[in-house]
C-alpha cells in the first residue's frame, strides 16, 4: 500500500482527516489547545484546497447552531472545541443529537474551570456523556486523524443518525508531533459514500428544525435516540473492520485489549495514558507479573460486553478516570463498576484519580498502580477512590 | 529510547529544532520520533523547553521526559539553579557559549559541549537565532540522525531561501563540533 507519512501534531492530523472527509460546512471557535485545527481547516478552505464553507462563528454556541441547521438540509458539517468552549455549546449538544443530526466535532480534552486551566484533562467532554454524543477517546496523532474519516461513516450511518465526538487529550496529543500516514483522497472517497438523510429539509420538503413534544410522544423519540446508540455499536464495528481492510489500521472497536489473555490485574484508561500503561505492562511482564490494560475507546454507547467479558477473566480492575465527579468517584469507574456489578463474581477495584489539569501520569506511578491492585487483591483491601500523586494529605 | 531537552526563549526556535530533528530521524531515518514544546501559554522571550524522543520502535510512552540523554541549550543564562534535574548522570550537554570551561566545571556530572552558535548564525543568517546552529551542533555530537537526513528535514520543513541559509549553519556547526573531537580525541 503506498503510503504519505508526514510529521504533524495530532490538532494538524485532526484538520488532514476532516479535509478528506469533503464537510460541505465546517463552523468553529478557536479554543486552546484545539486552535491549530480550526486554524488549519480556515487556511484549506481560503486556499481552495477543502470545497466547504468555512463559518467564523461568534461563539461555540453559534457553531453548534450553525452545523446543527446546515445537517438538517443535508451538509455533511464540522466543529470542534475543548472545555469552556464545549460546555457553552452544551445546550446545542442535546438539541444536535435530540434532533438526530450527524455533527461530527473534534474535542481537545481540557479542564474546566476554576482555577482556570488550559491544559489537559478529560472533565470537559465526561461530563456531557448523557448529552447523546456518540464518544471516542483516541491515543495517538494517526488514530485522531482515522476516526474522523470513521466519525462521519458511524454518525451518518441510517441506523444511528446521531452526532459523534472525537476526543484527544489536549497538548500531550493535539501539541505533539508525530509521524502520520494520510489517506489517499480516493480511498477516502471510496470508503466514505456521500451523506445522505432521510430527515433532510428542503424548499420541496419544508421541515419543522425546533419541533416539540408533549408529555405522550416525547418518550418515544428518547427510547429511539437510545435504541440508536445501541444500534451504533454494531455499525461502529462494521465499519472499523471495513476501515483495517481499506487502510490496513484496525483499532479493536469498541475497546482494545492489551496483554489481557492470561492477565490477573488489569488497568482501565482512556486515550493517551493508554500508551504508557502499555510501556509498563511489558516491563512488568518481562518481570513474570500477569498484569494488562483495557484501552476504553468509546465511553458512549458504552462496552459494557467487553468489560463484562474481561472482568470475568481477571482478579482485579484498576481505573484511571482524567476527572471526578465531586461527592461520588471518577466517571469512567462509575460506568466500569456498573458493567462488573452486572456479572456473578467478585473482583476487586480500584479508582485511581490522576492527570487532572496537565498533571503527569508517570510510568512509576502506574506500577504503583498495578502493585496496589496485587496488593488489594492479597490482602482483601477496602475499594476506594485514589487521588493518585497529591501533594496535601489525604483524608482516607 | 533516546530522550532530547531543548532550552530556547520563546521566539529562538527551540521548538522548531525540536521537530527538525523529530522530523530527520523518522520522516528521513526509518525510525519513530516525538516532538513536543514544554506545554502551556507562549511568550517570546520567556524560557522554553522543547522535547524529542527517538527509538526505533513505535513510541507509546506519553509521560513528561524525565531522564534526558541529551540537553541542548541555546541561551546559557538559561543555565540556572535546577538546571540538572530531569537529566541522566553522564549525560551530554551543549551549550551555546563562548567559555565552555564555566559550564564544564559547573556541571562535572555531565559530557560538556560549547559552540558559539550566537557568531555563527550572525555571520550566514545575519540574525541571532541559534536553533539550527545547536541542531547541527547536536547531530555531530550524538550521531542520532545522519548529517543527509538533518539537512533533508531543513529541506522538509523550510522555504528554499531559508533552507539553503540553515543547510550551510548546520553542516558548518556540524563541522566545528567534529574538529574539536579530533582535536579532544
Amino acid at each position: 500500500m503506498k503510503t504519505n507519512k508526514i510529521f504533524i501534531s495530532g490538532d494538524e492530523a485532526v484538520a488532514q482527516g476532516v479535509k478528506l472527509c469533503r464537510p460541505h460546512v465546517i463552523a468553529a471557535y478557536p479554543i486552546t489547545p484545539q486552535t491549530i485545527t480550526v486554524e488549519r481547516l480556515s487556511e484549506m478552505v481560503e486556499a481552495g484546497e477543502m470545497d466547504g464553507i468555512y463559518m467564523h462563528v461568534e461563539s461555540e454556541h453559534s457553531a453548534i447552531s450553525a452545523t446543527m441547521g446546515a445537517s438538517a438540509v443535508g451538509a455533511r458539517t464540522f466543529t470542534a472545541s475543548s472545555s469552556q468552549g464545549l460546555l457553552y455549546m452544551a445546550e446545542g449538544l442535546h438539541y444536535c443529537s435530540g434532533g438526530r443530526w450527524p455533527v461530527v466535532m473534534m474535542n481537545a480534552n481540557r479542564s474546566v474551570a476554576l482555577p482556570w486551566s488550559i491544559y489537559g484533562d478529560q472533565r470537559d467532554s465526561l461530563s456531557l456523556l448523557d448529552c447523546g454524543w456518540i464518544q471516542v477517546y483516541v491515543e495517538d496523532a494517526q488514530e485522531a486523524l482515522d476516526m474522523m474519516i470513521q466519525a462521519y461513516k458511524i454518525a451518518e450511518h441510517k441506523d444511528v443518525l446521531t452526532p459523534m465526538m472525537v476526543n484527544l487529550d489536549g497538548f500531550i496529543l493535539t501539541h505533539t508531533y508525530e509521524l502520520v500516514d494520510i489517506p489517499e483522497q480516493k480511498m477516502v472517497d471510496e470508503f466514505l459514500p456521500v451523506f445522505e438523510t432521510p430527515n433532510k429539509m428542503s424548499f420541496e420538503e419544508p421541515k419543522n428544525l425546533g419541533f416539540s413534544s408533549k408529555p405522550d410522544d416525547n418518550t418515544e423519540f428518547k427510547y429511539q435516540q437510545n435504541e440508536a446508540m445501541f444500534k451504533a455499536i454494531d455499525v461502529i464495528r462494521d465499519v472499523d473492520q471495513e476501515f483495517a481492510e481499506k487502510f490496513g489500521r484496525k483499532y479493536y472497536d469498541m475497546v482494545e485489549e492489551y496483554r489481557c489473555d492470561d492477565a490477573e490485574v488489569v488497568l482501565v484508561a482512556l486515550g493517551s495514558v493508554c500508551g504508557t500503561i502499555r510501556v509498563v505492562v511489558d516491563k512488568m511482564r518481562a518481570a513474570g507479573k500477569k498484569v494488562g490494560l483495557l484501552k476504553i475507546r468509546y465511553m458512549r454507547p458504552f462496552p459494557e460486553t467487553e468489560v463484562k467479558d474481561l472482568a470475568r477473566r481477571v482478579h482485579a480492575i484498576g481505573v484511571i478516570d482524567k476527572d471526578i465527579s465531586f461527592g461520588y468517584e471518577g466517571t469512567v469507574y462509575t460506568n466500569v463498576n456498573s458493567a462488573i456489578s452486572k456479572i456473578d463474581k467478585y473482583v476487586y477495584k480500584s479508582n485511581f484519580v490522576g492527570g487532572l489539569g496537565g498533571r503527569d501520569i508517570t510510568k512509576e506511578e502506574i506500577e504503583e498502580m498495578f502493585e496496589k491492585l496485587f496488593f488489594g487483591v492479597k490482602n482483601k483491601s477496602e475499594e476506594k477512590v485514589e487521588f493518585f500523586s497529591l501533594n496535601v494529605e489525604s483524608n482516607d | 529510547m533516546q530522550e532530547i531537552r531543548w532550552h530556547g526563549r520563546g521566539g529562538q526556535g527551540g521548538f522548531t529544532a525540536s521537530r527538525l530533528l523529530g522530523i530527520a530521524a523518522s520522516v528521513h531515518g526509518g525510525k519513530h520520533a516525538l516532538a513536543f514544546p514544554s506545554f502551556g501559554p507562549e511568550r517570546r522571550g520567556a524560557p522554553v523547553l522543547a522535547f524529542t524522543k527517538i527509538d526505533d520502535t513505535k513510541i507509546h510512552d506519553r509521560s513528561e521526559v524525565q531522564n534526558s540523554d541529551y540537553v541542548v541549550v541555546m541561551d546559557e543564562t538559561l543555565i540556572a539553579p535546577g538546571f540538572e534535574k530531569g537529566i541522566r548522570p553522564g549525560a551530554c550537554i551543549l551549550v551555546n557559549t563562548e567559555k565552555v570551561e564555566v559550564y564544564q566545571k559547573a556541571l562535572p556530572a555531565f559530557k560538556v559541549i560549547g559552540i558559539d552558535a550566537s557568531t555563527l548564525a550572525m555571520e550566514i543568517l545575519g540574525r541571532p537565532i541559534t536553533n539550527t546552529a545547536m541542531y547541527g551542533a547536536l547531530v555531530a555530537a550524538s550521531g542520532l540522525v545522519s548529517l543527509e537526513a538533518a539537512v533533508a528535514s531543513i529541506r522538509t520543513e523550510m522555504k528554499p531561501k531559508l533552507a539553503d541559509l540553515n543547510v550551510k549553519i548546520v553542516e558548518r556547526s556540524f563541522e566545528i563540533i567534529n574538529e574539536q573531537s579530533t582535536v579532544e580525541g
